[in-house]
């Protein structure tokens, strides 16, 4: 069926069938191999993207249903030569190994960024109500829906919370 | 994943076709596709229609059925006032499965138990009448309460359990546009000897929204344990809400996750607690009466000592007594 998708802020045209999920449409129709696709069942956050600002598994969503949505992927985050904040803090703090995860490490830790500056609450946060506090605890818990087979999370870790350091966050623990 | 077609509802009327199998976040049943547990011939993606808003009515909120997971956990009334169902909801899923998930979809989620999901094998959910192999099978994670002999599997949803907690209704609109409104007990039914069915639902039947009540007096609280700290379904899980008064138990509300086959509430706990002075011996007494039926499958075995601790541990925690 003929759809368009709002990609990176531009209108793509796409003739796929019903099934093709959004990583998919992605991938093998619009050529944006940034996202992965690790488990295809939503475990491992590979294929994080953002739909309207919001992260989500690109590989749990149809392409069709997301039109009329303003989708981001790592492609519309940065390039060489003019990487984002977070993107140069992986870099620096060698946020992976083979690299396979880390588009959607990045991509999900822009937006929980976003969610923290928010104070959206986590299952870690002692109080719903007080903002948190954005310590170690607190990413390893936003950010366990993107598993990294090579274990850098130690460098993802520091990366993260640099980036938020320089971006200006209340970072009293992280800073430590 | 099955050929299907692709409906889009684009007003209520259009959402109540008995010939489709409704979408919304589409994190459950699309996996489920993909492993071709489920196969249906007609997707009617519900996501269009105005069901966004959580909306405050007089000492209630009426959440509608398309609030995602992770809006719903951070709405400053969920987490000032039902905090037992911000605390469910961040139990749950990841960051990336809340922001796509919604209520209504939440409260539809399939079982999982790995019969289910493995297609070479006998289940009588999946497949009436052909059998359950997780009984004397690998069944760590399943029921120990409101089990048959046809069906152990587990209702997976940690919202499910605070809100069963919390007295919440089910708002069902029919396709003539009446109103059906449900307690989760009446909404989820027991396996018996139809597994399959597993809600009261009926074609052409769509979830609105759910009620919540005015909250529960006293202290708030969701348990969960599981295999790893972050991104696992429970192993035992409470949801409770207790209120002490002049040094007794003046009411209480337990609902529990990982047990059953519905989100577990049982009225004889909450009355054998309410008039008590809190103290280990009651809170013992408590998890007795809760675990009076509970049946053992080999694997699970562990699970009643483990609800037992968890059951006089929240109790310890919520009335200040100390263990």
């Amino acid at each position: 069926m003929k759809m368009t998708l709002s990609v990176n802020g531009e209108s793509r045209e796409l003739d796929i069938d019903p099934r093709t999920t959004l990583l998919d449409a992605l991938r093998d129709h619009l050529d944006l191999t940034g996202s992965k696709k690790g488990c295809d069942h939503g475990q491992c956050g590979a294929c994080t993207v953002h739909v309207n600002g919001r992260r989500i598994n690109s590989c749990l969503a149809l392409a069709v249903m997301h039109e009329g949505d303003e989708i981001t992927t790592i492609e519309g985050v940065g390039e060489p030569g003019n990487l984002s904040p977070l993107q140069a803090a992986f870099v620096k703090h060698d946020g992976y190994q083979c690299g396979y995860c880390t588009p959607g490490q990045i991509m999900s830790a822009k937006a929980m960024l976003d969610e923290f500056g928010q104070g959206w609450p986590s299952n870690v946060s002692d109080s719903l109500t007080d903002a948190p506090d954005f310590s170690e605890a607190e990413i390893k818990e936003r950010m366990s829906g993107n598993l990294c087979r090579c274990s850098a999370y130690p460098g993802i870790c520091h990366a993260i919370r640099d980036a938020a350091a320089d971006e200006g966050m209340s970072n009293r623990e992280a800073a430590e | 994943m099955r050929p299907f077609d692709y409906v889009r509802a684009e007003t209520r009327e259009e959402a109540h076709r008995t010939d489709g199998r409704i979408i919304a976040g589409g994190t459950n049943l699309l996996d489920l596709m993909k492993l071709q547990v489920e196969t249906p011939e007609r997707l009617l993606d519900v996501t269009r229609l105005d069901l966004h808003e959580i909306e405050e009515a007089e000492n209630s909120v009426r959440i509608g059925a398309l609030v995602t997971n992770s809006e719903l956990a951070a709405h400053p009334l969920i987490r000032e006032r039902y905090g037992v169902l911000s605390r469910a909801l961040l139990a749950g899923a990841s960051g990336q499965l809340r922001n796509k998930a919604t209520t209504g979809g939440n409260l539809m989620q399939r079982t999982r138990c790995p019969y289910f999901y493995d297609t070479t094998q006998p289940c009588n959910k999946r497949e009436p009448g052909s059998g359950c192999q997780a009984i004397g099978g690998v069944n760590r994670i399943l029921a120990i309460l409101g089990t048959s002999e046809h069906c152990i599997a587990t209702h997976p949803s940690d919202m499910a359990v605070a809100m069963r907690a919390l007295d919440a209704r089910i708002e069902i609109e029919t396709p003539s546009g009446d109103l059906r409104v449900l307690t989760l007990d009446e909404f989820y039914c027991l396996p018996g000897d139809t597994p399959h069915i597993e809600t009261v639902l009926e074609p052409g039947e769509l979830i609105v929204a759910v009620h919540l009540p005015e909250p529960p007096k006293g202290r708030q609280t969701y348990r969960k344990v599981r295999d790893r700290s972050s991104y696992a379904f429970a192993l035992v899980s409470v949801g409770a809400a207790i209120e002490v008064e002049n040094g007794k138990i003046a009411s209480a509300a337990m609902a529990f996750g990982g047990l059953g086959p519905r989100p577990w509430r049982d009225q004889a706990v909450e009355e054998m607690l309410i008039g008590e002075t809190p103290s280990q011996a009651v809170f013992e007494k408590a998890a007795d009466t809760l675990l009076a039926d509970a049946k053992g499958q080999g694997e699970n075995d562990f699970k009643i000592p483990l609800t037992r601790r968890v059951v006089v541990s929240v109790l310890s925690e919520l009335t200040g007594v100390s263990q």
